[in-house]
């Protein structure tokens, strides 16, 4: 045994070889994807076809179309002129006549600058809530854009906005005041009270007697001269952004063992799911102002996003009680275990896996947020789809239909597939599995 | 069932103090009109390591979820270190604080890595600064074996793994009694040893512990004393030799041959 000469381990690996062509490169991926099998292949070749006709006709409309004229009847004249008599291509003119209408609708084109900062204000403020990258120093802007971009939008004096921030100040020294005097209980129900009553009754008194000696203050502009995709983003944003704390709060509720809470959440989420949007906005339009004191000037933008926000907050608070009802009961009982206490337990430990579970559910909410701004047309709101409505109306461009309507969807498909993506950057980013 | 503990117990250390760790007088629970805990009375020392045993659904693990409340007892007393358990939130933290617990499914939180399992209640409960949390962290995670993995997430780590994390996690808080439920019970025969050294290793350090196992050979060579419960009562507690040896009730004796009879 111990001498035998034979190895019987091989000394020298074969070489890898090359796998055979069919399996790689492009021959390989067509062979793969495409035509795997008979059925497959056909139906390949189907698909190509419809879309092949599709685009042969759509691609040429598109651009060929005409980007210079003043009304539809010469842009027509135009692509007659062009391609010959009964030709057809696309009037893009009209977006171009019409372009900043559609962007800022009757805000005067003088103050263009302030929507327009207004919008950088509010990328930088959501750069740091969407991106872990992004400097932290950048909360100050988000914490800080609430007041400035309102009141770069409607103007007036700037004592405005600092008297509505002020509020949040007052309130959290009541807060500290009563939690110390008395319970944290009481601190926390006398805290948002004080900021209610500063808002509502104080601070115009302070805002006009500060705005008397030191006045500064910005062109004021109407609520009704808003309108384009500006309203459509301004409609959007507020209504994402309150709507997503206010359905974490209303899921909790409902969620809660004291059961008033509980009620008025379960309450609240059902009956606002149980009515159209298109209701609450008629709501907002007629009949809050018969609930209101008499004389009071409720802003038709404010009303109609508290309408909004209140809506997309119901739907939100059920896709978060979804992912809610997903985690395990152990999660609540490991913290609860170390000691941790309501509050902790929920910032740290539910609220971040539930939330996660949640995104698809929460930006689909989002994007049906964003789209059914376009419902507010219907009180006559001037956003995009109103615009449109305007525009056909116009003797010059009456007639027109696919090139308005194909722009609008296209500027609405570029916001709503960016949430989309980013949402399944997020989702990719979070995952801590295997 | 009878896994063999291959580690030597060094039972010299075993120290019982007469400090009283937990003493429970005549409690009572009911889930709905279902009595599940029937007159308990249990007075335990500091340095105590008991084992629980009994049939399933006996109420073993309602009575330890008890300890830390989160069951809730309608009647009788439980004072744990001094503090008596009641409706008083404060007292509950309080206890909470001082009480490990180490469940069958480990429970880790999923989206946090395993170094921020083990500082977070210590940063946001014990108000520790961050790098001591850390601190500690590393150290009870050399204890259990597995400082390597302090920067994976649960998700990644075995089930032996994963227990340990938990237990290191329990530890971090420093605990003055551990409870433990079930804590082999999801795991894999290879990966139950590693758990149990580091349970005896607990032992030795004089921690309190009161552990619900089905693990005879660890009751056998740790415990001081064995609880035998059924129907939501106390049937018999023994010291472990006696308690295999010559147990008393005969429900206790048909437990034991099913459980140690194979
Ligand atoms: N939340 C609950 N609601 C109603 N009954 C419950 C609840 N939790 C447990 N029970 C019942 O109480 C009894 C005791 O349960 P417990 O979990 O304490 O048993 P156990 O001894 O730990 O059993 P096992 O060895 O299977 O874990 C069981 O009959 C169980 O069905
Ligand atoms: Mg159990």
């Amino acid at each position: 045994m111990a001498n035998t000469e034979i190895s019987f381990v091989r000394t020298e690996m074969l070489q890898e070889q090359a796998p055979p062509a069919l399996n790689v490169g492009l021959v390989g991926w067509v062979r793969g994807n495409l035509f795997p099998d008979v059925l497959s292949g056909i139906l390949t070749v189907v698909a190509l076809y419809l879309i092949y006709s599709l685009l042969s006709g759509l691609l040429p409309w598109v651009f060929g179309g005409v980007w210079n004229a003043g009304s539809l009847s010469e842009c027509r004249e135009i692509i007659a002129a062009a391609h010959g008599e009964g030709a057809e291509a696309a009037c893009w003119a009209v977006i171009h006549e019409r372009f900043w209408q559609l962007m800022y609708g009757f805000y005067p084109d003088h103050l263009y600058w302030r929507p327009n900062l207004a919008l950088v204000l509010l990328f930088a403020a959501i750069a740091p809530v969407l991106f872990e990258g992004a400097p932290r120093k950048m909360f100050w802007i988000t914490a800080a854009s609430p007041f400035i971009i309102p009141w770069l939008l409607w103007g007036g004096t700037v004592w405005v906005p600092i008297m509505a921030a002020m509020g949040f100040v007052i309130g959290y020294f009541v807060y500290k005041l009563v939690a110390q005097v008395s319970s944290n209980l009481l601190g926390l129900i006398a805290g948002p009270l004080a900021l209610v009553i500063w808002w509502l009754f104080l601070s115009s008194y302070a805002s006009s007697g500060l705005a008397s000696v030191i006045p500064l203050e910005l062109e004021p502009v109407a609520s009704r001269k808003f309108g384009g995709f500006m309203l459509a983003i301004l409609l959007g944003v507020t209504g994402i952004s309150m709507s997503f704390p206010i359905g974490i709060v209303l899921a909790l509720g409902r969620q809660s063992n004291l059961v008033i809470i509980k009620a008025l959440c379960v309450g609240f989420i059902e009956f606002i799911r149980g009515v159209p949007l298109i209701t609450l906005l008629f709501v907002a339009q007629v009949m809050l102002s018969y609930f209101l004191p008499a004389g009071t000037d409720f802003d038709i933008i404010l009303r109609v996003m508290i309408m909004i926000t209140l809506f997309a907050s119901a739907y939100m608070a059920e896709v978060i009680r979804g992912g809610l009802a997903a985690l395990p009961t152990g999660q609540y009982e490991g913290a609860d275990s170390l000691g941790l206490d309501y509050w902790q337990a929920q910032r740290l430990i539910i609220m971040p896996q539930a939330l996660k579970i949640s995104i698809p559910g929460i930006v689909s909410t989002f994007i049906g947020l964003f789209k059914d701004t376009t419902l507010v047309s219907i009180i006559s709101l001037s956003d995009p789809i109103g615009w449109v409505k305007f525009i056909q109306a116009n003797a010059e461009w009456n007639g027109i239909v696919w090139e308005l309507y194909g722009f609008v969807a296209f500027v609405f498909f570029l916001f709503c597939f960016g949430m989309s993506r980013y949402s399944m950057y997020l989702e990719r980013k979070l995952k801590t599995g295997h | 069932m009878n896994e063999v503990v291959e580690r030597e117990v060094d039972r010299s250390k075993l120290q019982v103090s007469d400090e009283v760790a937990i003493e429970i007088t005549g409690m009572n629970k009911w889930y709905g009109s279902f009595h599940v805990l029937k007159d308990i009375n249990l007075t335990v020392n500091q340095g105590e390591r008991i084992v629980i045993a009994g049939p399933s659904g006996s109420g073993k693990s309602t009575l330890i979820r008890c300890l830390n409340a989160l069951e809730e007892h309608q009647q009788g007393r439980i004072v744990v270190d001094g503090t008596e358990l009641s409706n008083d939130l404060k007292n509950i933290d309080k206890i909470r604080r001082e009480v490990g617990m180490v469940f069958q499914h480990f429970n880790l939180f999923p989206h946090l890595t395993i170094l921020e399992n083990l500082t977070l209640a210590p940063i946001w409960v014990r108000k520790t600064p961050k790098g001591e949390a850390e601190e500690t962290a590393m150290h009870f995670l050399e204890k259990v074996k597995i400082p390597e993995q302090a920067d994976k997430y649960p998700g990644q780590l075995s089930g032996g793994q994963q227990q340990r994390v938990a237990i290191a996690r329990s530890l971090c808080m420093r605990p003055r009694i551990m409870l433990f439920d079930e804590p082999t019970s999801a795991l894999d025969p290879e990966m139950i040893k590693e758990v149990l050294d580091t349970m005896i290793e607990l032992a030795e350090e004089g921690m309190t512990m009161l552990v619900v196992t089905h693990e005879m050979g660890f009751a056998r060579q740790v415990a001081n004393r064995v609880i035998f419960m059924d129907e939501g009562q106390i049937v018999e507690q023994n010291e472990p030799e006696e308690f295999f040896n010559n147990p008393q009730s005969p429900r206790t004796k048909l437990f034991l041959s099913q459980i140690l009879g194979h």
